[in-house]
């Protein structure tokens, strides 16, 4: 180790420029040896951008990248490896289909006899790893089969496995229950521990709390402050973030329930491998009101989203909506029944990326009379329609009509979505992990949706991962475990550890 | 200037023309390894073409077929399908084609457009059927639509074995009805009064009576420009853009995913048809021929499509180009002696330059960036 009093990594007025799109200007950012530095800023800040510069994905426009105090020209990937910076994406990047180990040593696989295989030894030394710092992996385990979690573990000593001093980790949480994130924590704080230093990426205010000495901030491009995280409240680097005052709480009226529009009775759903995800479970949801699912993914939230869009065949049991049965039925007809769905993976589900953002936002809608007339789009009432959705939902920028979806940010992209889904007065609203990846600004703008559409009459069924999202928007918390609905209560009845609790079934074994 | 190039490049037309540029560049330099002088050549194949007005229309009358199965192939890649059928559903059209006008008598124009309806419907079904496999069972369409190539070539040569349908002693089926024939000034030519008059005029005989100069390249252009209308203008065109960009997301807006595929193969055979029987009202014989091959336009669609990036309009363009090189590289074979596979050389280049046009806005991104570090 040279240079001891080097920072690990100092990035020095860095630019970089997508068309003519200033991504980031002028930014910097030192992190000590040995700290975990965590990255705070709004989706489309450049902070993911900012560490794929650092990580050779992308060329900078200009500035310097130090690395131990020395100037390093981070060309591409196998500079940064050289470096001993490892990255752990958002989107894990593994083989399905092979097991824990054979993912680890991918690449740089240990073989006797100058070309065979020993998986042995690769596995002995990756469970060492493993134990030193408390990175609980199954190795045998294809990764297919094991929880989310876990593959973020496999991930992080993927990087530990090529002598990585420098870790990058993009929104480690964002797919975590809080018991995971916890663990997350621990095997941070234990890596720091050992020398090794943490970069992170987030928006959420209580990991940083949690994780984190140093928090610097970007936005919108540029670089705000960096902070000693002990020192600032949640508030204060919520502000920072947003450039304005946010609330952390959302702040909506008491419900007033009226009938029941929409129910559930006796619904098993089974997936595609026939093993039965949702058994035998009831719900109702009444006007007016929000109900919300607590619940760890895996327990049959997808499979019970996708019964009720009818994207799957229902095995037994009934969904209706205002007295009419949907169960079996198709898309088509759920969606003229009043049902409009914010769907989990806005990618995949959500959007038509290469189509504009015009288009996209009337993908349920082209063929009412207001957009199209004998057969024929109406081009200019399209296009008014977009521009008004822009307006109204904030969606940026502003002249993004013609511009494909896939070229606005995750919470722009959202925001299309909710406003094509809001757009028609659904009776019912069901929205999957609606806030999924988006930070505290493009949340409070989704939650408020939520409530304004709620007071105007209407009702919504929201599902998350996301406790703190169910305990803050919801008027009814049911509680999801192993497909059924084991608990419900009112908003505000019972506290977080309580829902935690019955969340993860008591005998549910964490992680694994 | 800088930014006024990078803006260019960023152009899908000027990356087309680009890879045109290279794709001639990349014949140059197989000519001049071969031994053949490449401006020699390339005037040659240009003055060829120019050379008299028989020439020209031999192009345009070859670039006919080439710009419907362009489009057939063209509107299948927009919604996501990869239509190698068209071979098979061009001869499907053109049996489509024969039999109705073989048969029919109906009164002139009337005719046409009952035969090119036929013709559309039967290779529309035919294409319908691969999109039903696809859409039903999951079987991919490249598969079906290459084995339904080779059941429409020897349905042909059957059909044509059939004392009915085959003229005895001959390779050909019975023709279509002269009436029927889309050729310009059909019958006028070969009436008494046709022929005083071209035999007064010597300069429009070999025109009109030495090649089958035809309506057909109007109607494909007439069919191109619909194409693209239907594509971009109307519901349906939006709904089966929409399955080919994403399938899931259209899914759960409750499009009809299955419908989408099926109607798509329709509309795609049918296009492919469409030029099978153009084809036998417009050209000699008017009538089907026993086939040894495939007939080979539906391939040379596939090099359309991928060429015009899959624009409608732009099949216009690169059937033309297609038509005039392989027209032009058979007259440098007969002249010069130079191997005429340097026009599928070029080709092939073009393609490939064409499937990388990214290439192109990788360059343009660096120009735009070392203008940005002059301005810092």
């Amino acid at each position: 180790m040279k240079n001891q009093q080097a920072d690990a990594v100092e990035m020095q007025s860095i630019y970089k420029y997508f068309d003519n799109f200033c991504a980031l200007n002028a930014v910097n950012l030192k992190v000590r040896r040995g700290s975990i530095h965590a990255l705070l800023g709004e989706n489309g800040a450049g902070k993911t951008t900012l560490m794929n510069i650092l990580y050779g994905l992308y060329r900078p426009d200009g500035g310097k990248i130090l690395i131990n105090g020395e100037p390093v020209e981070m060309k591409n990937p196998n500079v940064a490896i050289e470096h001993k910076i490892g990255m752990v994406h958002q989107h894990f990047k593994l083989v399905e289909n092979f097991t824990v180990v054979q993912n680890i040593i991918l690449g740089q696989e240990v073989v006797k006899a100058g070309c065979v295989l020993d998986l042995a030894r690769a596995r002995k030394q990756v469970m060492d790893l493993s134990k030193t710092y408390g990175l609980a992996v199954d190795p045998d385990a294809k990764i297919e089969d094991i929880s989310v979690g876990m593959q973020q573990r496999v991930e992080i000593l993927k990087a530990l496995y090529r002598g990585v001093e420098i870790l990058i980790l993009d929104e480690p949480t964002a797919v975590l229950t809080p018991q995971e994130i916890n663990e997350l924590v621990n095997i941070m704080h234990n890596l720091t521990e050992d020398g090794k230093t943490i970069i992170i990426i987030t928006h959420k205010l209580k990991e940083i709390k949690k994780s984190s000495e140093y928090c610097t901030i970007i936005r919108r491009g540029k670089y705000i402050d960096t902070v000693v995280v002990k020192s600032v409240s949640e508030q204060q680097l919520a502000s920072m973030m947003v450039g304005r005052e946010v609330s952390l709480v959302v702040a909506k009226a008491k419900a007033d329930p009226g009938d029941i529009i929409f129910r559930i009775d006796n619904l098993t759903v089974e997936d595609n491998r026939k093993i039965e995800r949702v058994k035998e479970l009831s719900l109702y949801v009444k006007r007016g009101e929000i109900v919300g699912i607590a619940g760890i993914d895996g327990n049959g939230q997808k499979e019970l989203v996708e019964a009720i869009t009818c994207l799957t065949k229902v095995k037994a049991g009934k969904i209706s909506i205002n007295g009419a049965e949907l169960q079996n039925t198709s898309p088509h007809y759920v969606v003229e029944n009043g049902i409009a769905t914010i769907h989990e993976d806005r990618q995949k589900r959500g959007l038509v990326l290469d189509f504009p953002v015009k288009y996209n936002l009337i993908l349920e809608n082209y063929n009412k009379p207001q957009f199209a007339g004998r057969s024929i789009l109406k081009e200019p009432a399209i296009h008014q329609f977009a521009e008004d959705s822009i307006r109204r939902y904030d969606i940026r920028p502003e002249d993004c009509a013609s511009e494909p979806a896939r070229a606005l940010s995750g919470g722009n992209q959202q925001k299309v979505i909710i406003a094509r889904e809001l757009s028609e007065n659904p009776e019912l609203l069901l929205a999957f992990q609606p806030t999924r990846g988006l930070d505290v600004g493009a949340i409070e703008f989704i939650h408020s949706a939520l409530i304004k559409h709620r007071d105007s009459g209407h009702s919504i069924l929201l599902i998350s991962f996301e406790l703190d999202e169910i305990m803050n928007v919801s008027d009814r918390i049911c509680v999801l475990y192993d497909g059924r609905i084991v608990a419900e209560f009112l908003q505000g009845e019972v506290d977080e550890n309580e829902i935690g609790l019955l969340m993860a079934g008591g005998e549910r074994k964490n992680g694994i | 200037m800088g930014s006024k190039i990078a803006e260019l490049l960023n152009k899908t037309a000027t990356k087309i023309i680009l890879a045109i540029v290279l794709g001639f560049m990349a014949g140059a330099l197989a000519l001049a390894v071969a031994g053949y002088d490449p401006g020699t050549s390339y005037s040659m194949m240009f003055t060829s073409i120019f050379s008299s007005p028989q020439n020209m229309i031999q192009v345009l009358i070859l670039t006919m077929p080439n710009i419907l199965t362009g489009l057939s192939v063209a509107f299948a890649f927009k919604t996501g399908l990869f239509n190698i059928g068209g071979e098979g559903q061009y001869i499907v059209g053109a049996i489509a084609a024969v039999m109705v006008g073989g048969v029919f008598n109906l009164p002139p124009v009337i005719n046409v457009i009952v035969i090119m309806l036929a013709a559309f419907l039967a290779a529309g079904l035919y294409g319908a059927l691969a999109g039903f496999l696809k859409a039903k069972f999951g079987i991919h369409e490249v598969i079906t639509t290459i084995m339904l190539n080779w059941i429409a070539l020897y349905l042909n040569n059957y059909l044509i074995s059939l004392p009915g349908i085959g003229v005895k002693n001959t390779e050909y089926s019975f023709a279509i009805k002269q009436n029927a024939w889309t050729n310009v000034l059909n019958g006028w030519k070969t009436s008494p009064q046709g022929q005083a008059y071209l035999a007064a005029h010597p300069a429009l005989s070999p025109i009109l009576l030495g090649t089958d100069i035809n309506y057909g390249i109007i109607i494909a252009i007439v069919v191109a420009v619909a194409v693209s209308f239907l594509l971009y203008r109307t519901t349906f065109g939006y709904q089966v853009r929409a399955v080919g960009l994403n399938k899931d997301a259209a899914e759960a807006a409750g499009i009809r995913v299955k419908k989408s595929i099926v109607m798509t193969m329709f509309i795609a055979g049918g296009l492919a048809g469409l030029a099978g029987a153009l084809q036998m009202t417009g050209t000699l014989p008017h009538a089907l021929v026993t086939l040894a091959s495939q007939p080979g336009y539906g391939f040379n669609g596939i090099t359309v499509a991928l060429m015009a990036n899959s624009s409608p309009i732009g099949c216009i363009f690169t059937a033309l180009l297609l038509s005039a090189l392989q027209f032009g590289g058979s007259t440098i074979q007969m002249n010069l002696g130079a191997p005429s596979e340097v026009v599928n050389i070029m080709i092939g280049v073009i393609v490939f330059f064409v499937a990388v046009a990214s290439m192109f806005t990788m360059i343009s991104e660096r120009i735009k960036r070392r203008r940005v570090k002059i301005a810092d």
